[in-house]
């Protein structure tokens, strides 16, 4: 009602001035092309139904380009953009320097508690929610039901490391370029080291102490990178040191690997139209040692308002339509409960409908099982679990990427990989003054 | 020979282009030098400052950057040889009376025409991966193992891949200046007795020079600055193997959002190209005046 | 041109230079093939030549999924209108370099090249700041200019080239008959050179229409040309192969179509050139 009111009074206003009909605002959305971003964007009709006197104009690009244009506006008060698609890590960097507008006075009809704990908690700083979540994902295991068969092996729900190796070993056949498990090796922050990082919490390892003293010299982080360049050097497929998600999507779907860690998101690719092995994919929670941290990670694609937006109304009316639960309502209408946006709210998860999608009960104890607030078994001094939410991550991370990378692609051993890391990241916290 | 006022409107005539881009040189130019010597990182606005040398010193002192100065030379050094060399020897072919002349030629410059981040995509993934591309089916059904392009050999990759997009512009430029040779020449030589080798040698090479010089000019500065190719296909790696200098810029301007550095790289990056440019220049320059 | 040659000659020059010409074609004709593709065969193993059926759907989706014609204007309006303003600035300029010369024409041409050595990632920010000062953001006269002064060395260079092959003497007589310094480059010099401005135009426009970093820096919605436009084809979380070589067979095809009409305009203009 309250909308309704400030449009009408809008359009009166500009009636007056202008003499036009109705108070146009224009707003423009950058936003990340995957699938459910332009589902979204064929799904307008029915936004522009409800609120006719806006109008979206869209920016839709590649990730990498897209973190590329939407960091350099905002850090400059570009005000190109009414909406920003961006990511757990960028929120709480941003929220911290102010540059996003608080979403705590969305309407109540937007049920702010229903959405799950661990993803609101990574959007949240001091108290004021910055970014509403559009799809939320964890990573998992993804593996070949009839190889684990053939192989006489059974894939519990909740493995072990020391499981996934077994199960790697048992189904590798690299004659019939079989290989047991694909895993990422793309040097980058978002690649290779989002799974590195993840995995390393498994096996107790963390970036920093809490003096923000890195930690790569640590017995922890050994374990885990022997671990996985053993596992990708006797069970992974040639060349991988260059896979990163998509690369080891299209392996999985011609039927080349026997399992796979990653996004949740993954799950209707395996089992879709694109797939050789749609009915042979089972689902397992990523993996532990034990230490009571499993090796998954915790990600959302969300959307803010930058601060410096002059259309901060109609932004948020637009959000609150986006992330909204007659959002996900309208999109099950439409193309089907499996092509919801996930892991955003928990009534979604009590769906009865929803929950015979055969991976949602596996993405949502994926996602119930990452903690961005308390990512490692130490104590650390950051937010995030596939990364640290500190301005200097990325670029510091991605050095370490191509580090690990270059092992995975034998140039060096572990232990001279995890020297070089540690220098790196020594150096760059010192120039960044976190430590002496 | 000419006159005082052809010469007065000839500067005129020069003026607006040296105008411009003189602007267009001395801003940038000096809005980078000023960010060289600032800490400047868009993600922490808060801390800003002057640091003197420190963004230079971090690239002299970075464990990848005599590697990349390396790497950035040989990378323009082989697509330049690689383009030259084909580039002329493709001009030749395409220059004589063959059928269908007019399809041939659009075939061959229609490399130029893909925008170079598809092109990097599409020999990674459709032809140089070890599991899915072409080069890997060609290697299986010959009886041999995949050659791991990216992971073995990724600065000669990068340079091949780069290579196939500037080929059609020496290519456009050679055919160009052949179409210009007098054929009387060609034919009298022939009938002199003049072999097909002795005629490159002696009339076609050395008219060629100048345009072979300005493919060499152009293309240098073009690639001394690419580095959308390298993101594309290895990321610089594995580890730091195809890193170049201006990857490296990238790198701190993209990925770790530090303009100071990035700048910093960028003074580099210029100061390495006038060097560069400056041995052409005394190597090849001479052939710009014939 | 048209030099004897035996028929055998012929047909062993065409099938080389065909061979050639395909081997260098393959990779755009597989990206062109793949588009047609569906995903899963786009990345098939071992790849598939034609793939298993033939398909419209990457081109459906594509033409759905974005404004393609908006992209598209943009990219004419701002390859077009760059090459043009260029091409004003730059043939006096060529001009008076290739045919009054002076002492220090070759240290001028090489300063001008050297404008471009600044890679493009180091002057991001610079430039974003002075774009968002000078209200430039997501306008085309923006990247109309940008690209102009990237490219205006080329055209420069390449201009010069051209006006160097042109004889002095044909200058110089019309010189004698009293031809003013207008009447000269309009009437004599100009259509001397038109094979080289038309050939320098279509590398300018080819270069413009590719540039793939400033044109997708500065731009958000208004001005976004085709680079833009590819963009949001590449690299999403799924497959995307087939999909993004039909967005960029989408993308070359108009410059495909005028480079091929350009090239019977170079031959014409060539043949007109070689009366020397």
């Amino acid at each position: 009602m309250k909308l309704s009111y400030r449009a009408l009074l809008g359009a009166t206003v500009s009636l007056a001035l202008a003499g036009s009909a109705l108070a146009q605002t224009t707003i423009t959305v950058a936003t990340v092309n995957n699938g459910d971003m332009i589902r979204m964007q064929g799904l307008m009709d029915d936004f522009n139904a409800k609120h006719p006197d806006i109008t979206v104009e869209w920016v839709t690009l590649e990730e990498n380009v897209l973190r590329q244009n939407v960091t350099t506006d905002i850090a400059t008060g570009g005000g190109q953009y009414d909406v920003l698609t961006i990511g757990t890590y960028e929120v709480p960097i941003w929220g911290k320097q102010g540059w996003l507008a608080s979403l705590n006075d969305l309407p109540a009809d937007y049920d702010v508690d229903d959405i799950l704990p661990a993803i609101r908690g990574g959007l949240t700083v001091d108290g004021n929610l910055y970014a509403a979540p559009f799809y939320g994902e964890s990573s998992m295991v993804m593996y070949r039901t009839d190889l684990m068969e053939a192989a006489g092996l059974t894939m519990p729900d909740a493995p072990t490391w020391a499981d996934i190796e077994k199960a790697a070993a048992a189904m590798t056949n690299k004659d019939a370029e079989i290989y047991g498990v694909c895993l990422r090796g793309k040097a980058g922050w978002g690649e290779n080291m989002a799974f590195l990082t993840a995995m390393s919490n498994s096996f107790g390892a963390r970036w920093f102490d809490e003096a923000w003293n890195p930690q790569f010299d640590s017995p922890e982080w050994k374990a885990t990178l022997d671990f996985y360049l053993n596992l990708m050097n006797n069970y992974g497929p040639p060349g991988a040191s260059n896979n990163g998600f998509n690369e080891n999507l299209t392996l999985f779907n011609q039927g080349k690997c026997g399992m796979w860690i990653d996004a949740t998101v993954a799950a209707s690719f395996v089992t879709g139209k694109d797939s050789t092995v749609a009915d042979k994919v089972g689902f397992a929670l990523a993996p532990d040692n034990g230490l009571g941290k499993r090796g998954n990670w915790l990600w959302a694609w969300s959307l803010a308002i930058p601060a410096s937006s002059q259309k901060q109304e109609a932004a948020k009316t637009f959000i609150n339509w986006a992330t909204n639960k007659d959002y996900l309502a309208l999109v099950a209408s439409k193309e089907g409960w499996a092509n919801v946006p996930p892991g955003t709210r928990t009534s979604l998860y009590e769906n009865p409908e929803y929950q015979k999608v055969p991976f949602a009960k596996m993405t949502l104890d994926s996602i119930n099982s990452a903690d961005p607030t308390k990512p490692t078994v130490q104590p650390v001094p950051y937010v995030g679990v596939q990364f640290v939410a500190i301005p200097e991550f990325a670029g510091v991370a991605t050095t370490v990427g191509e580090i690990f990378s270059a092992a995975l692609a034998g140039q060096s051993t572990a232990d001279e990989a995890l020297a070089a890391a540690q220098a790196a990241v020594a150096e760059e916290m010192k120039a960044a003054g976190y430590i002496q | 020979m000419s006159t005082h006022s052809t010469r007065l409107a000839a500067r005129f005539m020069v003026a607006p282009s040296v105008l411009v881009l003189f602007i267009w040189m001395i801003v940038p130019l000096a809005m980078t030098a000023y960010f060289s010597f600032r800490l400047y990182r868009l993600l922490s606005p808060d801390r800003t400052g002057w640091v003197g040398f420190n963004n230079y010193v971090w690239f002299f002192n970075s464990p990848d950057f005599w590697l990349a100065l390396t790497n950035t030379l040989l990378l323009v050094g082989g697509v330049l040889v690689i383009t030259v060399v084909l580039g002329i020897l493709i001009a030749l072919l395409i220059d004589q009376p063959v059928k269908g002349q007019g399809v041939l030629r659009i075939l061959v410059i229609a490399p130029f025409f893909v925008m170079p981040p598809v092109a990097a995509s599409i020999w990674e993934n459709l032809f140089m991966h070890p599991q899915n591309g072409l080069f890997a089916a060609l290697a299986r059904g010959l009886g041999g193992q995949p050659i791991l392009f990216l992971e073995q050999h990724p600065l000669p990759s990068v340079i091949g891949i780069v290579a196939w997009e500037w080929l059609p512009f020496a290519t456009l430029i050679f055919v160009t200046a052949l179409q210009s040779l007098s054929s009387e020449q060609l034919e009298a030589a022939e009938m002199d007795g003049a072999g097909a080798l002795s005629r490159f040698r002696y009339i076609i090479l050395p008219h060629m020079t100048r345009a072979v010089t300005v493919v060499i000019l152009i293309q240098t500065i073009f690639l001394l600055g690419i580095f959308g190719e390298i993101f594309t296909t290895t990321q610089g790696g594995p580890g730091s193997a195809s890193t170049t200098l201006p990857y490296m810029i990238f790198k701190q301007a993209i990925v770790a959002k530090d303009i100071g550095r990035a700048a910093a790289g960028g003074i580099i990056a210029v100061i390495l190209a006038n060097i560069v440019a400056y041995f052409l220049m005394r190597g090849i320059g001479r052939h710009l005046d014939a | 041109m048209a030099r004897a040659v035996s028929p055998r000659r012929m047909i062993l020059t065409t099938l080389a230079a065909w061979t050639v010409a395909l081997i260098i074609f393959f990779p755009v004709l597989w990206m062109i093939l793949t588009s047609f593709k569906t995903e899963a065969s786009a990345v098939a193993s071992p790849p598939e030549l034609l793939g298993a059926s033939w398909t419209l759907e990457n081109y459906v989706e594509v033409w759905a999924r974005s404004d393609y014609p908006r992209f598209f204007w943009n990219s004419v309006v701002i390859a077009v209108g760059s090459t043009l303003l260029g091409l004003v600035i730059a043939i006096p300029s060529a001009w008076a370099m290739a045919f009054v010369p002076g002492k220090r024409t070759k240290d001028l041409l090489m300063w001008m090249l050297s404008t471009k050595m600044m890679p493009a990632v180091a002057v991001m920010v610079p430039i974003y700041l002075l774009f968002l000062q000078f209200g430039l953001l997501d306008t085309r006269i923006g990247l109309v200019l940008v690209l102009m002064l990237m490219n205006l060395p080329i055209l420069i260079w390449m201009l010069y080239t051209y006006f160097k092959e042109i004889p002095a003497e044909i200058l110089e007589a019309a010189r004698m008959d009293g031809a003013s310094l207008w009447n000269e480059i309009l009437y004599v010099l100009t259509p001397m050179a038109i094979p080289g401005i038309a050939s320098t135009m279509l590398l300018n426009i080819i270069l413009a229409w590719n540039e793939a970093f400033w044109t997708i820096v500065l731009t958000t919605t208004k001005a976004a040309p085709l680079s833009a436009f590819i963009a949001s084809f590449s690299a999403p979380q799924g497959l995307f192969y087939a999909k993004l070589s039909a967005a960029s067979a989408m993308a070359i095809l108009p410059i495909l179509i005028l480079g091929w009409f350009s090239q019977k305009q170079l031959v014409r203009g060539l043949t007109f050139g070689a009366v020397k």
